[in-house]
Parts: C-alpha cells; sequence; structure tokens
C-alpha cells in the first residue's frame, strides 16, 4: 500500500512509544469519527485511515505537542477529503438520520441519545465539529482551533452557534418518527435551526 | 448622588410612585429573565452531558481487533524485510 519508511531521526524506542500512545488513542479516534460522520461502519473505515496515516507520519510528530489533538487533525482532515472526494454531504447525513429515526420508531423506548444523534447531525459540519471537540473531546477552545486550521474566535462562534441550534433542534423535536417525510422535515428543521443560530 | 449626576447618566427623573412600580416591574422582568437564564442553561448543560455521553458510549466501546491488527501489518511491513 506503498507506506512511507520510517524517518530517520525515529529510533526504535521512540517508535514503540509512539505505537503505545496511537492505540492507546484509538477509542478517542472512533468516538470522534463516530459524532463526526454519524455511521458507525463508515466511521471505523474512517479511524482506521486517521490511525495508519498518523502511523505513517509518526517521524512528523513532535515528541513533547499534544498526540491527541494531532491525531484528531489527521482525522478530521480524512473526513474532509474523502467527504470532498466521493461523499455527498447532504445525502450521507440524511442516510445517517433516517437510520436513526428509524432506530428509534418505539415511541416508548428512551430517545434522548438517539434525538442528541439526530440533532447533531442536523448541524452544519463545521459546527458539529467544533461542539465535539469542545463539548466532548475534551479540548480547549484554542486546542480545537488548532485541529480545525481556523481561529479561535471562530470555534468560539461555532460552538455557541452549535448549542444554540441544537437546543432549538431539541426543544422543537420536530420529526417525524416513521422516516416518510423525514427529509423535508429536516431540510425545513435545519433551516429553521441555521437561522436562529445566525447573528443576532 | 445629586440630580444632575443621576441626569447625567440620561436616567429620567422619574416620581417616587413611579420609580417603585418600574423597579417593581423591572425586578420582575429580572426574575423571569433569571428564571428563563437558569432553565436555558440547565437545557445546555443537558445537552452537553448527552453529548459527552454519546462520545464516550463510543470511547468504552472494546476496540476492534481490526485496528491492532491493521496496525500490526503495517509494522511487520515497515520492519519485515530484515
Amino acid at each position: 500500500m506503498g507506506r512511507a519508511t520510517p524517518g530517520p531521526g525515529l529510533l526504535p524506542h521512540d517508535e514503540e512509544a509512539f505505537r503505545t500512545a496511537l492505540v492507546d488513542l484509538i477509542p478517542q479516534l472512533r468516538a470522534f469519527a463516530r459524532t463526526l460522520c454519524g455511521d458507525a461502519t463508515m466511521a471505523d473505515d474512517l479511524a482506521q485511515d486517521a490511525m495508519m496515516k498518523a502511523w505513517d507520519a509518526r517521524a512528523s510528530f513532535r515528541v513533547g505537542t499534544n498526540m491527541k489533538a494531532w491525531t484528531f487533525m489527521i482525522l478530521r482532515n480524512q473526513f474532509y477529503s474523502e467527504k470532498r472526494r466521493s461523499w455527498r454531504q447532504s445525502q450521507l447525513d440524511q442516510d445517517a438520520a433516517e437510520r436513526t429515526l428509524v432506530a428509534v420508531d418505539d415511541p416508548e423506548a428512551p430517545v434522548a441519545l438517539d434525538e442528541m444523534r439526530l440533532g447533531l447531525h442536523m448541524l452544519p459540519p463545521e459546527q458539529r465539529e467544533a461542539l465535539i471537540l469542545v463539548g466532548a473531546g475534551g479540548f480547549a477552545y484554542e486546542e480545537a482551533a488548532e485541529i480545525c486550521g481556523c481561529a479561535v474566535g471562530t470555534v468560539k462562534s461555532r460552538v455557541s452557534r452549535a448549542r444554540r441550534a441544537l437546543h432549538a433542534i431539541l426543544e422543537t423535536g420536530v420529526y417525524t418518527r416513521d422516516g416518510r417525510a423525514a427529509g423535508e422535515a429536516m431540510g425545513a428543521l435545519l433551516a429553521d435551526a441555521e437561522r436562529l443560530s445566525g447573528p443576532r | 448622588m445629586t440630580g444632575d449626576d443621576k441626569l447625567s447618566r440620561g436616567r429620567p427623573v422619574v416620581g417616587r410612585a413611579a420609580r417603585n412600580m418600574i423597579e417593581q416591574t423591572s425586578a420582575d422582568e429580572r426574575r423571569r429573565t433569571h428564571v428563563a437564564l437558569d432553565e436555558a442553561r440547565l437545557r445546555q448543560q443537558a445537552i452537553g452531558v448527552r453529548l459527552r455521553q454519546m462520545f464516550d458510549e463510543v470511547v468504552n466501546e472494546p476496540v476492534p481487533d481490526e485496528f491492532l491488527q491493521i496496525l500490526r501489518d503495517a509494522d511487520r511491513t515497515s520492519t519485515g524485510e530484515s
């Protein structure tokens, strides 16, 4: 598969430490991928790709810097480059949301997490990732900004817009449980959420 | 504080009764705003908790063997020449 050869500066000892650290980060990478793209299978593919990219690029990792942030940045870039290449974003999000809808069609089921999942996927991706990084990933705004390659202020505003939009989505709870008109309902909700979360 | 100060701060000079009424009204408004803010904060906290729950749910899953296998295979390719 044309893996990069280890860099000249990386000693076997460092390489072993890097590998251990990378293995320890796998659960985090999987969680980031899952919350970012919604679909479990696709998410694991993404997490595996990111893990391998990180392994291949191990010579360029600066020891002493935040390895979690570094791997999250790789995963995140991978997510967007794959999406640019082949994924139809709206279709993907809609599919994931509709699968979620099907999964929660028992009205008695505790739906909190599923509603959350659905709501999260109605957010624009850049708001979703900012919220995940800061709200669940344990990153400071500054670290999240570095991961997303944008200004700290941009991350802050994305997080707060995401929170407001998510709140609006979960509050209205207007989504169809039969999945039939889910696409339409979500389109309208998304527009609403975007309007509500926009500059006042 | 003199009346001039008040004027210079842009506050209208009003009678005591009117002022009391206004203060009462604004106290109600403040209380209502506080309640609304508290509710909003609680709801935001709930969203935060659920988001972390969703993330941690995956973190706590056992890592599929596939991941470790891929890494082992990559390791073998990079050191396997010897």
